[in-house]
């Protein structure tokens, strides 16, 4: 069912007191709804993580995705905020938790919402989703194929991120983890090592590795795209949502 | 795949932008998504200066072949300057 929505640019004070910016999308219901947190891409705020965001709002959750560059890059284009991010390595960890954790207590301050909020990050921000699902208390927590999760960066790289290994028994809430066979970042054997890990630390979680399919399937507007196992796996967000972000807390 | 892998230098000179000229200090080169070239990895080119902005950038998206042939293309050009009129 397709629900009517309202979606919007809207400006924050995020946990250092800092303003950022943010897509909203809400959605017109009667009832309480869950929120999602959309981590955008490497490549940054661009117009597909837009259309992400308002499809978690057609499909009858509150979503807002926080423009990660824009302390730096305010008002700047996503191509160039995401070029200027790369020559910086990335962004820090512990500011992304915390514009992760302030935009869930957006969703959660809502008129509407029933106070469950998952998360949802793709490529760079399927590594930062899981990050945020073991720093903060979340509901839900989707990894759709995020690279150095068990492992850090090559030092050549520059990137400021590191595994998130240590911190992987603090995983506050159930995650979802979808994966491209063809991927390399991260590779099949690296889905294997945090499939290993989180078992170890007993953690709810569910896997699933597409054949046909490589890094970035979800990605409408580029080559990568891959309609069939992308329509799949968006089945099982809104089943693992539907799960776990519906009904009261 | 993102590849994560930059190659950053430090570079002298200028660069035409979408908003004119600008003083270019820094240059990334990476092998990784391109954002229009419609294909999927492409060699990109940042040639910036982040003291003015993130838009003060000139972009190249280029697949491996053209990329190989600019830089073979430069190294010809600069090998080809007469002696003595090479400043650096």
């Amino acid at each position: 069912m397709t629900s009517n929505l309202r979606a919007e640019t809207i400006y924050f004070d995020s946990y250092d007191g800092q303003s950022v910016e943010a897509y909203l999308a809400s959605t017109e219901s009667d009832d309480k709804v869950g929120g999602v947190v959309v981590i955008h891409h490497f490549p940054g705020y661009d117009e597909a993580t837009k259309e992400i965001v308002r499809k978690f709002a057609a499909n009858g959750y509150n979503a807002i995705c926080v423009n990660l560059y824009s302390r730096e890059s305010p008002r700047e284009s996503s191509d160039d905020a995401a070029a200027a991010a790369r020559a910086r390595g990335g962004v820090p960890d512990a500011q992304l938790v915390g514009d992760v954790g302030a935009a869930a207590a957006y969703l959660r301050s809502l008129s509407g919402s029933n106070q469950k909020v998952g998360v949802i990050g793709y490529c760079s921000g399927g590594r930062q989703s899981v990050l945020a699902a073991c720093s903060l208390e979340l509901d839900a927590a989707v990894d759709c194929y995020g690279a150095f999760v068990v492992m850090d960066p090559p030092e050549s790289s520059g990137m400021k991120a590191t595994s998130i290994v240590p911190l992987l028994g603090n995983l506050s809430c159930p995650l979802l983890g979808l994966f491209g066979l063809e991927d390399q970042y991260p590779s099949p054997e690296q889905t294997e090592t945090l499939r290993g890990l989180l078992a170890e630390h007993a953690k709810e979680f569910t896997f699933h590795e597409y054949e046909g399919a490589g890094h970035a399937f979800f990605a409408v507007d580029r080559p990568s795209y891959r309609p069939e196992v992308a329509t799949e796996a968006w089945g099982e967000i809104w089943k693992f949502y539907g799960q776990y972000l519906s009904g009261k807390k | 795949m993102c590849t994560y892998e930059t190659e950053r230098i430090a570079v002298t000179g200028s660069a035409k932008g979408a908003e004119g000229w600008f003083r270019a200090t820094d240059a990334t080169v990476y092998y990784d998504h391109p954002v229009h070239f419609g294909a999927g990895h492409a060699l990109m080119v940042d040639v910036i200066n982040p003291s003015l902005g993130a838009s003060s950038r000139v972009g190249l998206e280029l697949d491996a072949g053209s990329a190989r042939e600019l830089a073979m293309a430069i190294l010809r050009s600069l090998d080809g300057v007469p002696a003595g009129l090479l400043e650096k």
